[in-house]
């Protein structure tokens, strides 16, 4: 930083720039998509360096994980990525039972699916509304968020939070749908398809949109994975790799959806790819309403999992008071569930590849928390994404890899 | 499983351990020849792990000796296989050869590692801290790091933090004017103000 402000004064007087120019993108820049700081080393406009530094949003959500039970610790993956918090705490709850052993019913596995889906159309439907934010198209923004206040009305009347959900528990969901979401869900899948081209007429033939997204940020499919993007970041550079089809969790492997697959790796092909991934999770919703008719009245959480409810242990004398910083700790009896052993589990969440590595050793809170964020990666790629380009077309390219900054720092 | 013969056929010397855990295959192999080993799980033809899923550390602390393992979870698009190698690094030398040649990807998650268990990668680019601050003392995710830090040992930024926060507490931003502020303990932001705009008109 001190750097840069010395070079500048020199700049000023002269008439050749010799000096490469400093430029600081962040950490408050809306365009950013929260607080991610890009330092930039320009030579005119293009793009000669790009340095990301993250770290403004890290509030040690694996440290605090270790030091929770397994229960407990569900509540703080929603804070990851808010964006598609369902997603999240349905990857943990996956990664514990699978630890367990656990098998979950068939009506919460479905149920599980649904709101994966669901959050992965509000978390595409908020991407393209910001995409298009910074690249220029002001109309968008407002039908999309008009869809996703929809959705999130959906997830208001399943569990009463609209942002961060924590719906699913270890061993299944924690409450049933009445009769008027699935109503809602029915009318939402029908109406939702017709939509899609309502943003498509606005930007899919516009000018000014294809000139800024095709042919800039260009991937190769080896360079894309050598780098570990993932999800629809991924399948933009023609690499088939979807989770939901590769590793099949849940039902994914019952339904019939398509892998979205383009080949040109670059802005828009990234964007086209999201746009069929949307389609393809209305059709997967559908399908799963029309599963959940065919198990009606079964329950939907396994009948030896953990309890929810935090047992309390009786003080037996009364207890100093707690330390004012410890305070949101409660301190529970640890009921050892799981037992010794650790897991790689990922799921397909709509940014990519979000896997948790959890090791137990057979107490009541796990002994490490991993999470292997997408954004994480992503961001990662900026660099070698970017170089070399026009230095607007960087707001494309971060546009482009859908990142969360919540998710990143952890 | 085909990956574990092959290792088995090609480093019998270097592995420790394998087992299963919740049905995934691990491998514990020595740190030495880690870099050997994964560039021939990417390179080979029959294995072609090709995606690093993950790279992470884990720390025994009084639980097992050497007391971190460096945890590589590897995954195979086209065999769709997923293998774990595990390198047990000890706790006086903690050193590890750097795998950012065979996957750019290992670049941030060993700079994360590095940052939060002090685990140092041999031949890594650009090893700096990535989440915490540059001038953050010691290691977080160590089991030996405290979960709430004592007042006295306090990072020095969030302490000049809170002093300027109760510097500034009693003036009346919305009036613009110093309310119950005494004229010595006034100087210092004034003199702050003064420092940032010349910044700024500098580099307008």
């Amino acid at each position: 930083m001190a750097q840069a402000l010395e070079i500048v004064p020199k700049q000023i007087d002269s008439d050749q720039w010799d000096e490469p120019y400093y430029v600081n993108m962040g950490p408050q820049h809306p365009a950013t998509h929260g607080v991610l700081r890009i330092f930039l080393e320009l030579d005119g406009e293009t793009i000669v360096r790009c340095d990301p530094r993250i770290g403004y949003l890290h509030r040690g959500v694996e440290k605090l994980s270790e030091n929770l039970t397994y229960s407990q610790a569900m509540v703080l993956t929603d804070r990851l990525d808010y964006i598609a918090s369902a997603a999240n705490n349905v990857g943990y709850c996956l990664a514990v039972e699978e630890l367990m052993g656990l098998e979950v019913p068939r009506r919460a596995q479905i149920i599980r699916v649904i709101v994966c889906e669901m959050a992965r159309i509000a978390s595409h439907l908020l991407w393209l509304a910001t995409h298009a934010l910074d690249i220029g198209a002001m109309t968008v923004f407002l039908y999309c968020f008009r869809d996703r206040e929809w959705l999130l009305d959906i997830f208001e009347e399943i569990c009463g939070a609209r942002l961060t959900v924590s719906y699913p528990r270890i061993g299944g969901v924690r409450l049933d749908f009445n009769q008027h979401i699935i109503d809602e869900l029915y009318r939402f899948t029908e109406e939702f398809p017709r939509r899609i081209p309502e943003y498509e007429t606005l930007i899919d033939v516009n000018r000014i949109w294809l000139k800024r997204t095709k042919g800039v940020g260009v991937i190769s499919g080896e360079e894309a994975v050598n780098l570990g993007l993932t999800g629809p970041s991924l399948r933009g550079s023609g690499v088939r790799y979807d989770l939901r089809r590769s590793r099949p969790y849940l039902i994914y492997d019952e339904l019939d959806f398509e892998v979205a697959v383009e080949y040109e790796g670059d802005v828009y092909s990234r964007y086209r790819v999201r746009m069929k991934e949307m389609r393809e999770a209305n059709k997967i919703i559908r399908q799963c309403l029309d599963k959940l008719a065919e198990c009606e009245g079964e329950p939907t959480v396994a009948e030896n999992a953990p309890d929810l409810l935090i047992p309390f242990g009786k003080p037996k004398r009364p207890q100093p008071a707690p330390h004012p910083k410890k305070g949101f700790l409660v301190k529970s009896v640890e009921v050892p569930i799981v037992p010794e052993g650790e897991v790689y589990f990922a799921i397909e969440a709509p940014k990519g590849e979000l896997g948790y590595y959890i090791v137990s050793d057979g107490s009541g809170h796990p002994w490490r928390v991993r999470i292997r964020a997408p954004s994480f990666v992503h961001i990662s790629a900026l660099p070698a994404l970017s170089e070399g380009q026009m230095v607007a077309d960087i707001i494309a390219v971060i546009g482009s890899v859908d990142i969360v900054l919540g998710e990143c720092d952890r | 499983m085909l990956a574990l013969e092959k290792l088995q056929e090609k480093f019998p010397e270097e592995i420790i351990e394998t087992g299963e855990s919740a049905g995934q295959t691990y491998v514990v192999v020595k740190r030495e020849k880690i870099f050997d080993i994964l560039k021939f799980l990417h390179e080979s033809g029959e294995l072609l792990f090709d995606h690093l899923a993950d790279l992470t550390a884990v720390d025994w602390h009084k639980k097992k000796t050497p007391r971190f393992e460096v945890v590589y979870n590897l995954y195979s698009i086209r065999y769709k296989q997923f293998l774990r190698i595990k390198a047990q690094v000890p706790e006086e030398d903690p050193i590890i050869t750097s795998v950012t040649p065979i996957w750019k990807v290992a670049n941030w998650f060993e700079r994360e590692v590095y940052d939060m268990f002090g685990i140092v990668f041999d031949g890594h680019p650009d090893l700096r801290r990535l989440l915490m601050p540059e001038d953050w003392e010691g290691f977080p995710l160590r089991k030996d790091y405290p979960l709430f830090l004592s007042p006295e040992k306090e990072w020095q930024g969030l302490v000049e933090l809170k002093e300027k926060a109760r510097r500034l507490a009693p003036f009346d931003w919305y009036q613009r004017v110093p309310g119950e502020v005494k004229e010595e303990e006034m100087k210092e932001p004034e003199e702050e103000k003064v420092a940032e705009g010349e910044g700024h008109g500098a580099s307008a």
